[in-house]
């Protein structure tokens, strides 16, 4: 029985901006001034260690972008209805369904990381019928231990299996690497080894394959410690907060990358526009952004997300799951995070497009009566492109740690979507639980941070590489 | 090496120079407090403690403080200790017992026919024309110092014709350099009642009361003719109203006369709707230049009660003092078994309040409110639900325990269950949901089995509910205990308590409603329900997890559609929805009170009332009109049993739980006992100061090695900086 | 001078009608009158009568923004944004939904926004700058390296931790100072002490970060080389040098927030119990109070724009090449 393929709003959006990301590739690969700053990029150790990071992350969120609804096992009720497959109400992801262990092991409530049994006593009744308060067992966690205090043996030989076959995966690819680069420089397997330990290639090999070792090991070792336990424990209602913290990579990588995508056209548009038309045009685009400034940011994304909540309780037979009003409301959050945040960019164009139209091959063509769009397009545009890069690549850290402050304030993504921001949120109250329940804050927290810290570093590179003069645009 | 680098610090490193500053600056700061005597961390002035003081908090600014318009619980922690109705609920008796309060008997209602002949109490009720409340008020109720009373030499009122002029450099009440007192007298009585008909003071029970009192629509109609005037000239017009069913009979008492038979009537009596209010506190406050300073009646009340607001600053504190002008109540000398024993009668008879003042703090947060409390800065606390398990346990037998952090500190633990229920509804006017056929009703009788509130209970509230079977809480007349409450549909009585019937019954019951196994036979998919959600709070997305679980349990696909509370209330109007949770708290302790919620002509979608499952059952409709106006007694229970039986039969609620109140309170503070009805408590409080002053010193000594550590670290952190900044100087100067 | 700074003015009072506009729209989009009547009439027992006579009386019974029923000009004048709007221009904020005077809340609410905000800036900056100039004195170091880390893992965690750890530890583990509450006067500074520290602290992150990036801007001028060339040493180039060029990003940066210093902070305030504006704007935003909340937008607009002046101006007092026109 086939699939049924869903495409969401965001999920539309996403293949669009890998499509346009995939063009934007070729389109570089094929002009030497936008391609001499990516090799620079490719060639620096810290641009490539966390482009690593970051495509783990890309893997993952858009694994999770892939969705589509399971026919149901039982096609025969209902069969008065007219024909075809009968799908189930979920959407699921490519990503759901490969973490299926991980997503349909509940426990009651609160487990420990590694727990064998609940964080909260329960009356228990025993098997003479008396009834005592104790830690019950996990449903899941460690049931297959007959013997709860085995455990850290357990978990030792768990995470060598996870090392050694991390390892093994790691050894094919590195292997394939070397004769690759054997072959190419014409010299033998083991030289070439030894000139990739030595650090002697342009690429920085040796620094993709280490970290690639550390991701997969991780990869691993987690893999297999998540299919015997909750790894990073489990939540209030007793979901996986490992699982938790995958799904919300998905988020955070959309509001990180979608915003800038919506913000972009307007951004650009407008502000070469102020700067090359200047006078009126300058001025009515110059009391947009003024005015959409002096609006304290959180007024309008609060009313724009109860503004969509309106619309959706009025045409609430739209939104049949829960899945696609989740979905609707981050592509809000994304389009009205947009809204707030393009005039930063705009500005900055505007200061460049001022500069470029007094710039010398600009007057001729204008002199030589070329249309005004026609510069716009031709000149203007490819000049700021870096500037626009380097605004898109510094954004990204600051959209991913945004959903996590707006949602404290009730107007982040919907409650019922994963993301570290709803996880950050939820948590304030844990940690005030004593004893304290620290590991829901403590995997959005490492998760946000790696993405974040990877995100940041990497444009640091991506901004010396393309315009050292460009530092601190910001 | 050592000298070099002090040498370095004081020469050019500026960065370093502003942080040991900086430093510095703090230490002295704190040096500073030192001096003073106390914990460091004591949020009160000085030695304050030791005064006959209550500290307490609130977490939102109150909005109303004008008796006739506040209706919510935070608004009666003040006003129910300034204002004093008539009759008031006893601190100790259950079930719950009104006795007087500034009147000086309960009132029993006196029946006439329609000519006015008087009938006895047991008349039928459609004999029964009207009934007459006759009010005996306390002759010694004299109002608070208040500038209002205050007469000059002549005789006449001193502050009640002023000009702005006179206003100006007065920003508060307390700017008035005079005050003064009066008896009350029925007037003042019958005042309060007339503003409660007044349009423009927008009283939330004028609807309930135009129903019930004699001529008050009637005045209301004539009132609204001038809303538009001067509120001076408002107030002369007030005064001068008449409202036929209330009559002054003499200096301290006043008739009061009920349309028909209306049993409830003196319920209202204790709320402070109905306290006596003087004339010439509203026409003080209504005099030009008042409302823009804030000096409003709706801000600073002016009662006859054990307190009165001396400090009015919401975003700070408020601040209740003793009323020097109150007139004594004693301490009660009854109670149920074991108050004695628990030292809740050791102040019998004496006059009270028996504290001086009162200080509530603004205190938002959960986790402050908390700390303070076990810092002892707060007296008494409730639990919050995140530090439930550092505070509570439950023991072997499954009652609560503090546990021994909570022991050691001498706080002790008071619980009640609350008159509140909070339940999830089916919308009856839906066609899936709703509806009064048999397949409707199997299918919210299975719903209300799978979804498992003893789960919700103790992963939401931390076991802190019981379960309800029907509508009415324990502590309300016709409740029911033991194996004759429990609710037959949900429950089966197995080894002495109730036990939630099992799923495969749930299964069954679907199968008989026509959706086996949660499938609509109509479309061949799973049944999808919509279930109405306020979600706001950090937690909500934990308790909408839960719930889709409980009906996926059945196989139904639960469509959470979540808003925002007003939002919801609207849908609710609409009859939009399908299944919603709400919550309902009694206003008084009667049936009545909470059948209501479930009677046909309080219908929310066409009648605006409170019933918002639109819940109409002509049989249950019929026994609650009987209901209503019975007394208290067997053949009443034998009412409430059919009618709890009927809608236990059309469920058109699951009936939740009610919620338990847990209170801690610390050693210090005596007589708190706990009373869902009653809200003037604090009159009875005791408190123990000296105690207090010596355990806060005790909890809260300051430690100092942090101070010192982290002056040490950055000197370890600062030294081999500068150490390593001169050395890579050098390299690079190489 | 003067004539630039009045024509910003002038040009203030279009862009102040457009954010009133705005947010006009914004907030009866979500709150029609009736729900905000609901709000202020409370919970339980509400007739359609009383909603009518509530909106009645605080004037949110005429059309939004334009009046069909009159002629004329009335047309838009007759209106509750017409009516609402015109006042605040003149600062007259008008009395709150529920009866209380505005601007005197403000005046009043304004003092201890500031008494947090303040410190924190002036403390905050001395840090932050020290922290950033050691760490470009080390730059292209490990040290430098692992202390962009470190920020970014400081900046990650977020603002609320910062201050339950910061109760938690201080005010219940240490017992040094109250752990929430305000006072009027003196007596105010023990309650002071713990948010100002958390601001600081919470703030470290994205600060030095900033600073840092800005210093090694100016390091990687040609001056500089030239400086270090001649011979002076690596401190007196940073000190003397560096740091005297980026004064101008900096001080800029600091004059474009300072009138936002007295909207306040939204969590710090409600979590520390101070009545300063920033609870006052969550409150009224919770209780649905419109006119609180298009005054304190309005004060907002207002002081943004007054702040963007300031920064021209500051351009010209500390760079003598800028003139304003």
């Amino acid at each position: 029985m086939p699939l049924m393929p869903v495409i969401l709003w965001t999920d539309a959006l996403v293949f669009l901006l890998v499509i346009s990301a995939i063009g934007f590739g070729l389109y570089a690969a094929r002009h030497e001034h936008l391609r001499a700053p990516w090799r620079r990029v490719a060639r620096s150790r810290v641009g490539i260690g966390t482009l690593v990071v970051l495509s783990f992350y890309v893997l993952i969120g858009l694994l999770d972008t892939v969705h589509f609804r399971l026919p149901l096992a039982d096609q025969t009720a209902g069969t008065e209805t007219s024909g075809g497959t009968r799908y189930g109400p979920d959407f699921l992801s490519l990503f759901d369904a490969w973490a299926t262990p991980l997503r349909e092991r509940q426990e009651k409530t609160y487990s420990a990381p590694f727990a064998t049994h609940l964080f909260v006593k329960e009356a228990i009744t025993q098997p003479d019928g008396s009834v005592i308060r104790d830690y019950p067992r996990l449903n899941y966690g460690g049931r297959h231990l007959k013997d709860p205090t085995q455990r850290g043996w357990d978990i030792l030989r768990l995470t060598l299996r996870g090392l050694a076959e991390g390892l093994i995966v790691w050894g094919l690819i590195a292997a394939q690497v070397v004769w690759s680069t054997a072959r190419r420089q014409g010299i033998g397997f083991m030289a070439a080894r030894d000139v990739l330990l030595a650090g002697g290639t342009a690429f920085p090999w040796r620094t993709a394959l280490g970290t690639l070792a550390v991701m997969l090991v991780l990869g691993f070792v987690a893999g297999e410690l998540a299919l015997r336990y909750h790894v990073l424990g489990t939540d209030k209602v007793g979901e996986d907060v490992f699982f938790q913290a995958l799904k919300s990579i998905r988020t955070g990588l959309v509001i990180g990358t979608l915003t800038t995508l919506v913000m972009l056209p307007a951004a650009i548009l407008l502000g070469i526009m102020a700067g090359y038309f200047r006078g009126w045009v300058d001025d009515i685009i110059q009391y947009l952004y003024t005015t959409l400034n002096a609006i304290p940011g959180v007024l309008l994304i609060a009313a724009a997300i109860l503004m969509l909540q309106v619309y959706m309780s009025n045409n609430a037979d739209q939104f049949e799951s829960l899945v696609e009003r989740a979905d609707l409301r981050l592509l809000f959050l994304c389009l009205i995070l947009g809204v707030t945040s393009w005039t930063g960019l705009c500005r900055l164009l505007r200061g460049e497009a001022l500069k470029l139209r007094e710039a010398d091959y600009v007057r001729a063509s204008s002199a030589l009566g070329v249309g005004h769009f026609a510069i716009l397009g031709r000149h203007i545009l490819p000049n700021v492109l870096h500037i626009v890069m380097i605004t898109l690549v510094l954004d990204f850290s600051g959209l991913v740690l945004a959903e996590a402050v707006l949602s404290y304030v009730n107007i982040g993504v919907d409650p019922t979507m994963n993301s570290w921001g709803n996880m950050i949120n939820s948590a304030r109250l844990e940690l005030a639980r004593d004893p304290m329940v620290w590991w829901s804050l403590t995997a959005a927290f490492v998760f946000m941070f790696a993405l974040v810290l990877a995100a940041n570093l990497f444009a640091d590179v991506v901004r010396d590489a393309f315009d050292p003069r460009l530092r601190g645009v910001r | 090496m050592k000298v070099r680098g002090v040498r370095a610090t004081g020469r050019d490193s500026c960065g370093t120079l502003v942080l040991i500053r900086w430093a510095w600056l703090l230490l002295a700061g704190w040096m500073l407090v030192g001096c003073d005597q106390g914990p460091w961390n004591d949020p009160y002035p000085a030695g304050q403690g030791l005064t006959n003081t209550v500290y307490s908090s609130f977490d939102e600014r109150p909005k109303h403080l004008d008796p006739v318009r506040s209706y919510s619980a935070n608004e009666y922690a003040f006003l129910a200790q300034i204002y004093e109705p008539p009759l008031q609920y006893h601190l100790l008796l259950r079930p719950y017992q009104l006795v007087p309060l500034s009147a000086l008997e309960v009132p029993v209602a006196q029946y006439f026919d329609a000519v006015g002949n008087p009938l006895p109490a047991d008349a039928p009720l459609v004999s029964i024309a009207y009934s007459d409340y006759l009010i005996r008020l306390r002759p010694d109720l004299r109002f608070q110092p208040h500038p209002a009373f205050v007469l000059d030499a002549a005789g006449d009122p001193r502050y009640l014709r002023l000009t702005e002029r006179d206003l100006d450099g007065i920003n508060r009440l307390a700017d008035f350099p005079q005050t003064g007192t009066r008896a009350v007298t029925a007037d003042d009585f019958a005042y309060q009642i007339k503003r409660l008909a007044a349009p423009w003071l927008h009283s939330p029970i004028a609807g309930v009361m135009q129903e019930h009192i004699q001529g008050f629509k009637d005045l209301s109609e004539r009132l609204a003719l001038i809303a538009d005037k001067d509120p001076i000239a408002r107030v002369q017009a007030l005064r001068e109203a008449r409202l036929s069913g209330v009559e002054v009979v003499d200096p301290h008492s006043v008739r009061i006369r009920i349309n028909g038979k209306y049993p409830q009537f003196t319920y209202w009596l204790a709320m402070p709707f109905f306290a006596p209010m003087p004339w010439e506190a509203e026409l003080f406050y209504a005099q030009p230049g008042m409302k823009e300073r804030n000096i409003v009646l709706d801000w600073y009340p002016v009662g006859t009660g054990p307190f009165m607001l001396t400090e009015n600053n919401p975003n700070l504190r408020m601040v209740l003092a003793r009323n020097p002008n109150f007139w004594g109540e004693p301490y009660p000398a009854e109670g149920m078994p074991g108050d004695r024993e628990a030292g809740l009668l050791a102040d019998a008879g004496r006059p009270m309040p028996l504290v001086d003042q009162a200080i509530y703090s603004l205190e938002k947060e959960d986790i402050p409110r908390w700390n303070k409390f076990l810092q002892g800065y707060f007296d008494s606390s409730g639990v919050p639900s995140d530090s439930f398990d550092q505070a509570v346990r439950f023991g072997g037998d499954g009652g609560p325990q503090l546990t021994d952090e909570m022991q050691d500190k001498g706080i002790d633990l008071l619980t009640s269950v609350e008159t509140s229920i909070f339940y999830m509804g089916f919308n009856m006017l839906d066609p899936v949901v709703g509806g009064y056929t048999e397949p409707a009703r199997l299918l919210r009788q299975a719903i209300s089995i799978a979804v498992d509130y003893e789960e919700f209970v103790s992963i939401f509230a931390n076991g802190r509910g019981l379960i309800a079977q029907g509508p009415l809480p324990p502590g309300i007349f016709g409740h029911r205990e033991g194996e004759a409450g429990i609710n037959p549909m949900v429950y089966e009585w197995r080894d002495g308590r109730p036990v939630r019937r099992g799923l495969d019954q749930a299964l069954a019951l679907m199968e008989q409603a026509g959706f086996p196994g949660g499938r609509d036979p109509k479309t061949g998919r799973a049944l999808s329900i919509n279930y109405e959600a306020v979600a706001t709070g950090p937690d909500d997305k934990a308790r909408l997890t839960w719930i889709r679980k409980q009906f996926e349990k059945l196989g139904i696909d639960l469509v959470i559609r979540s808003t925002d509370y007003n939002r919801f209330q609207e849908k609710m109007r609409n009859g939009t929805g399908q299944v919603y949770m709400w919550g309902w708290n009694a206003d008084y302790p009667d049936p009545e009170n909470f059948f209501f919620l479930l009677y046909g002509p309080n219908g929310k979608v066409e009648h605006q009332g409170e019933n918002a499952s639109n819940y109409q059952n002509p049989e249950f409709d019929r026994l609650f009109d009987q209901m209503k106006f019975m007394p208290d007694g067997p053949e009443r229970q034998a009412v409430v049993d059919q009618m709890v039986e009927i809608a236990r039969r059309d469920a058109p609620w699951a009936w939740g739980f009610y919620p338990k109140a847990f209170s801690l309170h610390h050693q210090w503070l005596h007589n708190a006992s706990p009373n869902s009805m009653a809200n003037n408590t604090l009159k009875y409080r005791r408190i123990d100061a000296e105690l207090r002053e010596r355990l806060r010193a005790e909890w809260n000594p300051p430690v100092l090695w942090p101070l010192g550590a982290i002056l040490g670290l950055i000197l370890i952190l600062v030294l081999p900086a500068l150490w390593m900044v001169r050395r890579r100087e050098r390299s690079t100067a190489l | 001078m003067i004539a630039y700074i009045l024509r910003r003015l002038l040009y203030a009072v279009p862009i102040l009608i457009g954010v009133n506009l705005l947010t006009f729209a914004l907030f009866f989009v979500l709150n029609s009158p009736d729900q905000m009547a609901r709000m202020h009439l409370g919970e339980k027992r509400v007739t359609p009568e009383a909603i009518t006579n509530w909106k009645q009386e605080h004037g949110y019974d005429k059309p939004l923004l334009f009046n069909e029923s009159a002629s004329g000009l009335a047309r838009v004048t007759d209106t509750i944004f017409f009516e609402r709007s015109v006042r605040l221009f003149a600062f007259d904020f008008g009395s709150s939904d529920d009866g209380r005077d505005i601007g005197y809340d403000i005046s009043q609410r304004m003092w201890p926004s500031l008494a947090i905000a303040v410190p924190v800036l002036l403390v905050g900056l001395a840090l932050n700058i020290s922290l950033a100039l050691f760490i470009v004195f080390f730059r292209a170091t490990y040290l430098d390296i692992g202390a962009v880390v470190l920020l970014v893992a400081m900046l990650s965690i977020s603002g609320l931790f910062y201050i339950i750890g910061g109760q938690y530890l201080l005010s219940k583990i240490f017992h040094l100072v109250p752990i929430s509450g305000y006072d009027t006067g003196v007596e105010a500074w023990k309650f002071l002490v713990l948010p100002v520290i958390v601001g600081v602290i919470g703030g470290v992150g994205s600060g030095v970060r900033w600073y840092r990036t800005l210093f090694l801007e100016e390091v990687s001028k040609d001056y500089v080389r030239t400086a270090r060339a001649k011979g002076l040493t690596e401190r007196r180039v940073l000190f003397r040098h560096v740091l005297g060029n980026a004064l101008i990003p900096i001080l800029t940066g600091v004059v474009v927030v300072l009138p936002l210093l007295f909207m306040g902070s939204l969590i710090t305030e409600s979590f520390f119990g101070i009545p300063g504006l920033g609870s006052y704007t969550i409150d009224a935003i919770n209780n649905q109070d419109f006119a609180i909340v298009r005054a304190m937008v309005f004060l907002g607009a207002v002081l943004y724009i007054l702040g963007l002046i300031l920064t021209d101006i500051s351009y010209t007092l500390v760079d003598p090449r800028v003139r304003l026109q």
